[in-house]
């Protein structure tokens, strides 16, 4: 690039990434107002007088302590289900000979293309007479083993080597003791972007808990947010629920912000969130 | 670690094929099970059975009602689907999607595609950064970010604000039929830019450099090197992620049902939100029927995305 144009395309990038920070700018800002002052000047670009008022009233009146915790039992299933059964499946699918594993790969492929609205009604269904409706197991399952961690796994998985399997077999170690003990300290970066993929699933999960969660009790942040905003809406109290969005967000940027490359892997090497 | 497991490795090839090896293969097969077993189960009871039974349900008249007593349930083959279609209601939104489709995924793959080509340029101070300032969308919780779109999108809010600090009257933008439904649209392609961003990145970093030394030399400026290299070896990129963002635009609902809820005058709801609409009725004969129609498109769309992944590699 010539000498010229290099500080115009710098200047449009910076631009650009201003503009696609503008909506945090706008809920951080926001949620530091109190109502009075929105009321006064909906539209000001910044406080005039900082407060933290709106997180504390999220807490301490509008449950968002409970939504914070269920929102984080429901991620450690779904995370600890993806690391062990989609681990498990994506080992088997890549380095057992056995017989189905085509039509047993087949079947997670096809899983993969399946589109949620597709389900939903019927996985609704079948939650309820599991008697799960209402729960955070009921909220967690459908993700605990994604199709897409799978096959993250088993494409990992076909870059170790047999004879490291093998090896082991020869020397007396049985299926299980492979897996925990050679295939999963060796497969950190599989591990790691399943684990990310599938927290990100589920902390961001909107209209599976929207249909599962029936009370208070087992909204998870998003469901809560959501309700909160139908609450409000009459009174427009913007701060709170600014703040609600803030609490639902911050979690996951600041994860992002450590973890980006393995983000971007996941993300970007399937297509798929 | 390799030196100690290779003389391992030599007596694992020199096990030869006894009736003893089969009967192991066969152990083999119970144990890979026993592995896929976790798994299976999720996908049978969450995937497999709802799959096969929401097409079961679709030809029937299943009403909210109706749970307790499934076989009392009438069926009634494909009258649903031709309800559906003769519904002004799903009509429209049909249209309204492949609006959203039809707008989403152009401007998405633009804005991604002029990103990734600039990154990619030889910029190499803030590169990272800039990088993952346009990736965080990607992440961000849509209900957050639909909170904050209303506030900043109303009557007195930031964006008439602003355009009012240059001269405009902001319009009520997500009150009005018209207007509405670009904000939505431009809420889907902020969240989902990023990621054709990094396809984008990640596909013209596979092109080799020297292509374009050899074009330089023959004289090629920087427009022709982009219409005669880059866009041509891009192909399978740009296909990829057009397909994958076509799936994405055609099961939207988060967008739609937090920004506007699908209104004003039904402007930005989706076929999506009319499943779910139909399902909040109790209608879920009509609503499984509605799903399978996006099952279809997006099953026509997938089996071409693998036909063309297959085809290159």
């Amino acid at each position: 690039m010539n000498r010229a144009a290099r500080p115009v395309m710098y200047a449009a990038l910076v631009l650009c990434a201003l503009l696609t920070m503008l909506p945090f700018a706008w809920g951080v800002s926001g949620s530091l107002r109190s109502l009075d002052e929105i009321r006064s000047d909906p539209g000001a670009l910044f406080p005039h007088h900082l407060t933290f008022g709106n997180f504390t009233r999220l807490f301490e009146t509008q449950g968002f302590g409970r939504f914070l915790v269920n929102s984080v039992v429901v991620a450690l299933i779904v995370v600890a289900g993806n690391i062990l059964a989609a681990s498990a499946a994506g080992y088997a699918l890549a380095k057992l000979d056995f017989a189905g594993r085509r039509l047993a790969f087949g079947a997670v492929m096809a899983a993969m293309m399946v589109p949620f609205t597709a389900v939903f009604v019927t996985q609704f269904v079948i939650t309820v007479d599991l008697g799960l409706a209402d729960t955070l197991a009921g909220i967690a399952l459908p993700g605990a083993a994604l199709p897409l961690s799978v096959f993250i796994v088993r494409q990992y998985a076909l870059s170790v080597p047999d004879e490291l399997l093998e090896a082991a077999r020869i020397d007396g170690a049985g299926e299980f003791r492979i897996f925990f003990r050679i295939f999963l300290p060796l497969a950190g970066p599989a591990v790691a972007t399943i684990t990310i993929m599938s927290f990100l699933n589920s902390w961001n999960n909107f209209i599976w808990p929207l249909v599962v969660a029936q009370s208070m009790s087992t909204y998870t942040l998003p469901v809560g947010l959501a309700a909160t905003s139908q609450a409000a809406a009459h009174v427009t109290d913007y701060g709170l629920l600014l703040a609600g969005a803030i609490v639902v967000m911050l979690p996951v940027l600041v994860l992002f912000l450590f973890l980006q490359r393995y983000f971007v892997q996941g993300i970007a090497g399937t297509g798929l969130r | 670690m390799t030196t100690t497991l290779a003389p391992a490795a030599e007596r694992a090839r020199a096990v030869p094929k006894t009736a003893a090896h089969k009967a192991s293969r066969a152990r083999r097969t119970a144990v890979a099970w026993l592995f896929l077993a976790p798994f299976g189960l999720v996908f049978l009871v969450y995937t497999a059975i709802p799959t096969v039974a929401a097409l079961a349900l679709s030809l029937t008249d299943i009403r909210g009602a109706d749970l307790r007593t499934p076989f009392a349930v009438d069926f009634t083959g494909v009258d649903n689907y031709l309800r559906l279609f003769q519904d002004d209601t799903f009509v429209r939104d049909i249209l309204n999607t492949a609006l959203f489709v039809a707008v989403g995924v152009p401007l998405t793959m633009g804005i991604g595609f002029t990103l990734a080509l600039a990154l990619n340029s030889g910029i190499s101070r803030l590169r990272g950064v800039l990088r993952t300032v346009f990736f965080a969308p990607v992440v961000t919780n849509v209900v957050a970010v639909a909170l904050i779109w209303q506030y900043a999108f109303h009557l007195d809010g930031t964006v008439n604000k602003l355009l009012g600090a240059i001269g405009f009257a902001g319009p009520n933008w997500l009150d009005d039929p018209n207007l509405a439904m670009p904000v939505v649209i431009l809420l889907g392609v902020w969240r989902n830019f990023g990621i054709a961003m990094v396809l984008f990145l990640a596909g013209l970093q596979a092109v080799p450099r020297d292509v374009y030394e050899a074009a330089a030399l023959d004289g090629a400026g920087r427009w022709r090197q982009l219409r005669h290299i880059t866009l041509p070896l891009l192909l399978p990129t740009t296909l990829m992620v057009s397909v994958l963002l076509t799936v994405f635009y055609l099961q939207v609902f988060d967008e739609p049902y937090l920004l506007t809820g699908g209104g004003p005058l039904g402007s930005t709801e989706s076929v999506a939100l009319y499943t779910y609409r139909q399902f909040g009725a109790g209608e879920f004969g009509m609503s499984s029927a509605a799903s399978f129609v996006t099952l279809a498109l997006v099953t026509v769309v997938s089996v071409v995305q693998f036909r063309l992944l297959r085809s290159r590699t």
